[in-house]
This record gives structure tokens, C-alpha cells and sequence, in this order.
């Protein structure tokens, strides 16, 4: 079973690499580009077969490793 | 006094840290992060600089939860004294010993240089060798500095008097120039400054040693 995680960081936390490749996007001449936020996929290859117990403990290995949610959100998929 | 200073994989101001702890009239022991307990009688951790496991996830996350953290995490809890450094205050938040984040600089660069830094509390073992107000010079070296909390989180640390240390003008964007914080029991400190890189005149200022003969001095033989 595999799961994907993405993770982002917080609304209102500032993105300064977001900000850095919407100004890059600008100067190549993508115009209307109002914002960018810059976030991680990380994908993991479970042995779980239940659906629920992946989510279960893929959503502990976020809270526990995979993001700091002082100042980042996740979500889990389970493929 | 005897202090522990920590060594992960990726690590690089281990040893000035310990030479730094030393100087001040330490017993120092290192401890590498495989180690499951800390030595015996140690009352002080150091958590050094560099780039533990290759800042791989987040700066210090990994570190944060490596064998030797769990040690780390209860001598804290039995009140014992941490010191993080650079990558050891980004370790600290991590394993929310110290509240906040250390983001990527605001200017995104890495910045190297020397900085003054306001000592913004004397009330703290590290701290009470300066007065509040004065003006230091501690290098910098790092890429993520950039200090984060909540608004919450910052009116606390402010209101508890729990900001060791404002940079004077402002390196990387953290927020209320905010380069330490110290724990609730203001027996953890965490810095990006490097004081354990000020501890010799030939070697760029004496500033830092203030900080480790302060600590030294809280457990002086009464």
C-alpha cells in the first residue's frame, strides 16, 4: 500500500522560497502569478493492507517526524 | 561542573564546544548520538552547531529524534541545564524543548559574518554575567535562523522575560530580532549565534566566553 504525504506550511507563516521562485516566474515573464508556496511530497511504500490502519499510522509518522506542526500542515493520501 | 557536548553525524562545532566548556573550567565528556543515556553527573548538555544528517527533512529533525535526544529530553526534565547552539537550537525546537521554528533566512542566503547582539535578560544562568542592554559580537554562520512563532508564543516568551538574545540589525528575518530564547525554567538556551566561536582573542573576540564562565559560575561550590 502506498501512501503520499504533502506538507505545507502553515497559512501566514512566511514563504521566503515561495516568494523567491514567484519573483523568478516574474522575471521570466509569467505574468499573474499573485503568489507561490513552496511545500514537500513525501511518498512511503507500506506493508499495511488495511486502509485505515495505513492512514492511522501514516498520520502518526506526521505528527511524530515528517512535518513540524509548529509551523506546517499535512495531508495524507492513501493510494 | 561536567558538561556533555552532543556529536550527530554531521556535526561540526562539537569540538570548539567542548574546548569552549573547557576553557570556562568544565569536565567535559562527549556523547555521541547513539548513546542511549547520557554519563553520570552530567549537569549540562551542549547541543553544537553544524549540519546534523545533512539537514535532510528539516534542520535538526532528525537529530531531534535520534537515540541520544530521548537522554537529552529527560535530563531537561529533571531540570538539568541544555545549551543549543545553531543546529542544537534548531535540534531544541525540535524536539520542543524550546517553542518556535528556525526557517529559512528571509534573504535566503547563507549568512556568515559577525553581528551584535543585544543581551535582552541577565536573569539566567548564561546570561548573568552581562546586564541587561548591553551590546556583544557573536558570529553567525547559518542558513536558517529566521526565528518563527505564533503570536501567542511570542507575547509569552516576551511577557515570561524569555528572549536572550535580539540581534541589533537583523541578519535573517526572525521575528522580534529574536536570536535565543530561553526555556520556561530558563535552564535551556538556544542561540544562533556561536558564543563557543568568541572564546579567544586571536580567534575573533572573547564575547562568548562570558556565557560559559556565567554557567560555570551557577555551580560554583557555594
Amino acid at each position: 500500500m502506498k501512501a503520499r504525504v504533502h506538507v505545507m506550511l502553515k497559512d501566514g507563516v512566511l514563504d521566503p522560497q515561495g516568494e523567491a521562485v514567484r519573483h523568478a516566474l516574474g522575471t521570466l515573464g509569467f505574468a499573474g502569478v499573485q503568489a507561490v508556496r513552496q511545500g514537500k511530497v513525501i511518498e512511503l511504500d507500506l506493508s499495511a493492507t488495511d486502509r485505515a490502519a495505513a492512514e492511522h499510522q501514516v498520520r502518526a509518522m506526521c505528527e511524530t517526524l515528517l512535518a513540524n506542526t509548529v509551523i506546517e500542515t499535512f495531508t495524507v493520501e492513501i493510494a | 561542573m561536567k558538561a556533555a557536548v552532543v556529536t550527530f553525524p554531521g556535526s561540526n562545532c562539537d569540538r570548539d564546544l567542548a574546548v569552549a566548556f573547557a576553557r570556562a573550567g568544565a569536565e567535559v565528556v562527549r556523547v555521541w548520538y547513539k548513546d542511549t543515556a547520557l554519563p553520570a553527573g552530567v549537569d549540562i548538555v551542549g547541543i553544537p552547531g553544524g549540519f546534523s544528517f545533512g539537514d535532510y527533512l528539516r534542520c535538526g529533525a532528525i537529530a531531534a529524534r535520534s537515540p541520544v535526544g530521548r537522554a537529552v529530553a529527560d535530563h531537561a526534565a529533571r531540570g538539568g541545564f541544555v545549551l543549543g547552539i545553531c543546529n542544537g537550537f534548531q535540534v531544541l525546537t525540535e524536539m520542543g524543548l524550546l517553542p518556535g521554528a528556525l526557517m529559512r533566512n528571509a534573504g535566503l542566503r547563507f549568512v556568515c559574518k559577525p553581528v551584535t547582539l543585544t543581551v535582552a535578560t541577565a536573569n539566567s544562568a548564561y546570561t548573568g554575567g552581562w546586564a541587561r542592554g548591553d551590546r556583544i559580537i557573536l558570529p553567525v554562520a547559518h542558513h536558517d535562523g529566521n526565528y518563527t512563532a505564533d503570536a501567542g508564543t511570542l507575547a509569552r516568551l516576551t511577557g515570561e522575560d524569555r528572549i536572550a538574545f535580539t540581534y541589533a540589525e537583523n541578519p535573517n528575518g526572525a521575528m522580534a530580532d529574536i536570536a535565543g530564547v530561553l526555556s520556561a525554567n530558563r535552564r535551556v538556551l538556544g542561540l544562533m549565534p556561536h558564543p563557543e566561536r568568541a572564546v579567544d582573542a586571536a580567534l575573533g573576540g572573547t564575547d562568548g566566553s562570558v556565557l560559559f564562565r556565567s554557567v560555570l559560575g551557577a555551580f560554583a561550590p557555594v
